[in-house]
């Protein structure tokens, strides 16, 4: 039998259309949790929007804006169990957030701290550059979790851009190998800097990747929050009896891939209107609105709130002692080599130049 | 006390460590039946199971990355990588990822982990086989690099990278695997990580070298000592990364001379790091420019070729014959 490329059919998982209208039956969840949800939306949003902002005065670094996909990071990451372990690559602030990372840290990280984006309280690992190499280590900490009965889910998450990685291949492959507790979740935005989908990846779709790796794939609609939830909840469910995922959420990088970036080199306008036309914030509030459980009073109470809680993120970040070169010598081995304590020594304590 | 060769050793060692700990494991390519290609892990598989002991896919970087994840999370992955020129695969996962989590994660995360590799020429093995990198892990701040010469250091070494809790890449000489039997005791016990050893004291020269050139340059001293009224100091490093500069230093400063001898390529290689250590900190007590003797600037040769182009005792010879005609 000839298997002829694209043969799979991949149906996207979908729960509200693009004017936030239920497409059918609606899952199971609470209004508590729907609000909580919508909630950390605006959360990310109000981060993302002063990230962005704090950038063009200068008082931060370069920063990989995340909006557009609000549904797909914290759809997914309110998904998971506080045992579970997030491996994200640098776009996945909101699913940092949610998942218990303090917002300072990621102001931190842009300040150029050395503290960066791991904290002690959070099954997070820091933000990966290497754009697939965190699904390996997804993969080696699901073997870990899985060898000392954690009962923990890993979730790597990736972009479109990072599935043309080897790493990303390995880590699928080992992950149908030895059936880990491990999810990917992919966060397809379209775009990889200025190179679209289309010339990415000659597949229809991404998730039908797992299909080769004996695992299973899904597709859901990135910007329908509920979809996500809920997908994420069975994926988790699944990888949690070694069983493991590829979740594909198509979803829309609204900004530039980062704040060094132009889109308008690359990206026709009419493309973006149509994106920003199925936002999610728009879409889960038109949700809520419809269930008669928010309001637009709620609404700005929360901007205000999140926009207060982005304030005091970043005013803690301010505040923080900046990193001193002192510090750099510790954090490469355990204990300072006696070539790195020569060289610590060897910094003039006073301006040598008159 | 027992008789083993260096790859017997390496291969009581793991069992040792897997018996005392349980979050060690194995993890590489063929080594569950098989017991690897060299037999580094015979028989391990059997005593602990296939959970402890991973045949993984052919797959180098997601060996090293998956090892990164596991070290992470409380194990204590003991990866192999069949041959020392497929670490290239799995560049990533070793240098940005491996030796770096410390770093990225501010001190909140560490990858306990070691990486073996045997490596090293002069055995007839086809293309990327039998090449020496390590100087491109000394280069990469995070990681440290072992390389023993015999069975005694092998057990003692292995032992201590395995208790490491930084990653630790533990060479292995091909060429010396089986090449000879040593006392090696079955107890317990650690050699430092970063402790050179002086093989064999001396005073008109110091040459330092590691791995499958040690029992080379022992040989070749010996016959120089029998033919001149000079005597030569010997070094085997055991780690470049850390180096032991205070046992290299104290001998130059002694000796006067200094050559080193190793397989990998010559220029950036780890022995420029040393010459240029000598140049900082003991130059004035040298009495002759200080010589490298290594694999020259090409690929790793053909087997033809194979033995002009590895250190051999002529060029040591040849280079001895040079420090001492200032």
């Amino acid at each position: 039998m000839w298997l002829e490329p694209n043969e799979t059919v991949v149906e996207k998982i979908q729960y509200l259309d693009e004017n936030g209208k239920l497409t059918g039956e609606s899952p199971d969840v609470k209004d508590e949790e729907l609000i909580n949800l919508y909630k950390w939306m605006i959360q990310a949003r109000s981060f993302d929007q002063r990230a962005l902002k704090l950038q063009r005065q200068g008082r931060i670094g370069t920063y990989a804006p995340m909006i557009g996909q609000e549904a797909a990071q914290i759809g997914s990451a309110f998904a998971l169990e506080k045992q579970d372990w997030v491996y994200p690559s640098y776009r996945e602030v909101g699913v940092s957030l949610v998942h218990g990372v303090p917002m300072e840290n990621f102001f931190l990280y842009t300040m150029g701290h050395l503290k960066g984006t791991a904290s002690e309280s959070a099954n997070v690992f820091p933000v990966q550059i290497i754009i697939g190499a965190q699904c390996l280590h997804a993969v080696g900490g699901a073997w870990a979790g899985k060898y000392n009965k954690e009962n923990s889910v890993s979730v790597a998450y990736i972009g479109d851009g990072g599935t043309s990685e080897g790493d990303f291949h390995e880590a699928l492959n080992f992950a149908g190998v030895y059936k880990l507790p491990v999810v990917f979740f992919v966060q397809n935005n379209q775009w990889a800097i200025s190179v679209p989908i289309s010339k990415q990846t000659g597949s229809a779709s991404i998730s039908q990747k797992a299909v080769a790796y004996g695992i299973t794939g899904v597709q859901v609609d990135g910007n329908d929050a509920l979809a996500v939830y809920s997908t994420m909840k069975q994926a988790l469910e699944r990888a949690r009896q070694g069983k493991p995922v590829l979740v594909e959420a198509i979803t829309y990088r609204q900004g530039p891939h980062t704040t060094a970036d132009d889109p308008t080199k690359y990206r026709d306008s009419g493309e973006l209107e149509k994106w920003l036309a199925m936002d999610p914030l728009k879409r889960m509030k038109a949700f809520l609105m419809e269930k008669e459980i928010w309001n637009e009073e709620l609404e700005q109470k929360e901007y205000e709130w999140a926009d207060k809680k982005v304030s005091e993120a970043f005013e803690l970040a301010v505040n923080t002692p900046r990193s001193k070169v002192e510090e750099i010598f510790g954090l490469v081995y355990e204990q300072k080599t006696n070539q790195l304590t020569e060289q610590l020594n060897s910094i003039p304590t006073e301006g040598v130049l008159k | 006390m027992t008789t083993m060769t260096m790859i017997e050793a390496i291969n009581f060692t793991l069992r040792k460590e897997m018996e005392r700990d349980q979050r060690v494991i194995c993890i590489g390519e063929d080594i569950g039946k098989n017991g690897g290609v060299f037999r580094a892990t015979d028989g391990l598989q059997a005593l602990f199971g296939e959970e402890r002991v991973v045949d993984t896919p052919i797959a180098e970087s997601a060996i090293i990355g998956a090892s990164v994840g596991m070290a992470s999370r409380g194990l204590r992955p003991v990866a192999e990588i069949q041959f020392f020129g497929f670490i290239y695969e799995a560049m990533d996962q070793m240098v940005a990822q491996a030796a770096r989590l410390r770093f990225r994660s501010g001190g909140v995360l560490q990858a306990p982990m070691v990486v073996r590799a045997p490596f090293g020429g002069g055995v007839r093995t086809p293309e990327l086989h039998s090449d020496s990198l390590e100087g491109l892990f000394l280069h990469s701040p995070g990681m440290k690099v072992v390389m023993p010469s015999n069975a005694y250091d092998a057990k003692g070494l292995l032992t201590a990278a395995i208790r490491d809790n930084d990653p630790v890449l533990f060479l292995e000489p091909m060429k010396l695997y089986r090449a000879f039997k040593q006392e090696v005791p079955e107890e317990d016990y650690v050699i430092e990580i970063g402790k050179a050893r002086v093989l064999k004291q001396g005073e008109e020269l110091t040459i330092i070298t590691w791995g499958p050139s040690v029992p080379l340059v022992s040989k070749v001293v010996e016959q120089w000592e029998k033919q001149t009224n000079t005597t030569v100091e010997i070094i085997d490093v055991r780690t470049i990364s850390p180096i032991d500069e205070e046992t290299i230093l104290t001998s130059v400063q002694k000796t006067g001379r200094a050559i080193i001898v190793h397989e990998a390529v010559k220029t950036g290689g780890p022995g420029a790091e040393i010459s240029a250590l000598i140049n900082e900190k003991a130059l004035f007590h040298l009495t002759a420019p200080i010589i490298r003797i290594t694999g020259f600037d090409t690929p790793y040769p053909v087997p033809s070729v194979e033995d002009e182009w590895l250190p051999n005792a002529n060029r040591i010879i040849q280079g001895m014959k040079e420090v001492f005609s200032h």
